[in-house]
Order: C-alpha cells, then sequence, then structure tokens
C-alpha cells in the first residue's frame, strides 16, 4: 500500500497508515525524492505511529530517506516511535543517532518550523 | 518436558516482501492469545521480520513454521525458518555484531538474537539455512 504524501506549507508530511513490505518503503523513499523536488519542500515529517515493527530493513531506509532529502536541502523528522518499537529497535542494534526524531505529527512540524526560523537567510 | 500444541502450527510460506508481514502478523497474533505482553510481541515480530527477510532476500523461498510451547509454568512460541538457499559460508562472521563496527555480514542475526530467549542457526554451504527462534511469555 503506497503511504500517502501530503503538502503542508513548506513541508511534506508523509503518513504511514499500516505494516509496509519492502516494496512499499522503497516506494516512499522514491515518492519523498520527487515531491521534494517538486513542492520545493525545506522539511519531511514521517509519521510512523502506525508501524508495530521497524525492523533493520525499515530503519535503514528511514535514515536513508532523512540523508538523502538532506543532501536536497530539506531536513527529515521521524515522529510516533511507539514505546515497544523503540526498545525493540535499540535491541537490535539500530541507531538513529543522525536522524531527526520527535514525539508526534505536531512536535516534528514544531521541530522542522523552528529549523526554518533558524536559518539565516530565512527573512524573518 | 516441554511439549507442543499440534494444533497452533502455522506455516508460512515465504516467497515475497508481503509474506515477511503474514509471517509476523500471525506470530502477533498467537502471543496475543498466549498473553504475551506488548513489548514482547514486538520483539517477537521483529525478530521474524529479520529472519523472514534473510529468506527472500538470499534465499529467494523458504517457509516460517510457529507453534506454540509449553512447558509447564510458561508458554512460549516456537519460529523454525527454514530455506533451501545458499546457506551460510561463515557463521561465525554472520553472528558478529557489525552495525557499529561495520564488520559481520549485516543478515541482522547479531541483533535478531538479542530479541528472542533461544537462538539457534544450523546452515550448511549451498544446502539451505535453518534457524529457530523461541520467545517465552514472561507470565
Amino acid at each position: 500500500m503506497a503511504v500517502p504524501i501530503l503538502k503542508q506549507g513548506p513541508f511534506l508530511i508523509a503518513s504511514i497508515q499500516a505494516a509496509l513490505t519492502d516494496t512499499d518503503v522503497i516506494r516512499l523513499q522514491e515518492d519523498v525524492m520527487v515531491q521534494v523536488g517538486r513542492y520545493r519542500s525545506r522539511g519531511i515529517v514521517v509519521d510512523v505511529t502506525a508501524l508495530d515493527v521497524m525492523d533493520s530493513f525499515v530503519s535503514r531506509s528511514l535514515r536513508g530517506i532523512a540523508h538523502m532529502t538532506r543532501l536536497r536541502g530539506a531536513e527529515t523528522v521521524i515522529v510516533g516511535i511507539q514505546p515497544e518499537v523503540a526498545f525493540a529497535m535499540v535491541q537490535l542494534g539500530m541507531n538513529f543517532e543522525d536522524v531527526h526524531t520527535a514525539l508526534d505529527l505536531e512536535e516534528g512540524l514544531a521541530f522542522l518550523q523552528q529549523q526554518l526560523n533558524g536559518e539565516p537567510d530565512a527573512g524573518g | 518436558m516441554v511439549s507442543r500444541t499440534p494444533v497452533d502450527d502455522v506455516r508460512v510460506a515465504i516467497r515475497t516482501d508481503a509474506d515477511v508481514v503474514t509471517a509476523r502478523q500471525q506470530a502477533r497474533a498467537i502471543g496475543a492469545g498466549l498473553g504475551f505482553s506488548s513489548t514482547d510481541l514486538t520483539l517477537l515480530a521483529t525478530a521474524i521480520s529479520e529472519i523472514a527477510r534473510n529468506i527472500t532476500t538470499y534465499a529467494g523461498e523458504g517457509e516460517v513454521a510457529l507453534r506454540v510451547l509449553d512447558d509447564g509454568g510458561r508458554q512460549g512460541i516456537e519460529v523454525v525458518a527454514t530455506d533451501a538457499g545458499p546457506g551460510i559460508d561463515d557463521v561465525e562472521l554472520a553472528m558478529q555484531d557489525g552495525y557499529t563496527t561495520g564488520s559481520g555480514l549485516g543478515l541482522g542475526l547479531p541483533g535478531t538474537r538479542r530479541l528472542v530467549d533461544e537462538f539457534e542457526l544450523r546452515t550448511q554451504p549451498g544446502s539451505g539455512t535453518w534457524v529457530r527462534l523461541v520467545k517465552w511469555s514472561r507470565a
């Protein structure tokens, strides 16, 4: 199932609705990259609240999204990692040290807005 | 003495990445029925995802079999993942934790071992891999 990506001002919100197959994850990566260019987005929120498993493939792929979008000038923040999922990720040895995370969508958007406002050439 | 409950045997053929999701959801359903905690269900589902993905990635196809174990005091779920793929040449290397050092084979096996209570791997280069996991309920 494709992950819907919504445009909200300068940001994109990718809201994962159900368990992802590897194919879905790869498609999400591609879709986000295309849309960042199309909408000249400055930030992306990936909402993983609905994910009951974040295994090594999903974790690596989400990190990949964060790294790839950064190369295109947009910051990614992963929001909604469930407590059990966080526990399993740590046990598995996945680390998100170089990836921004936030508790939920609201916090994620606030973080991105702050990043945008903080830029010296943001004009504000 | 650990007995097996045959009625609870579930076999999931693993051919596509959708089957990986099915296998872990089946295990989750069985575990929920046994009263596993939410955390244990997630750890088990994540472990199954790792070993089932190794099947689709390296062997092409195989099977994940789930069954309920009962050792008298507590219940567990046994997961046996089998394939007739290329096997693993260097098991020692495959079991090395490579996520910080870049060593290891990146099969996710050391991490998977940390997610479960029992972990056993048998492999023969050229004739396949057999992985057995057990997660016990904490009741």
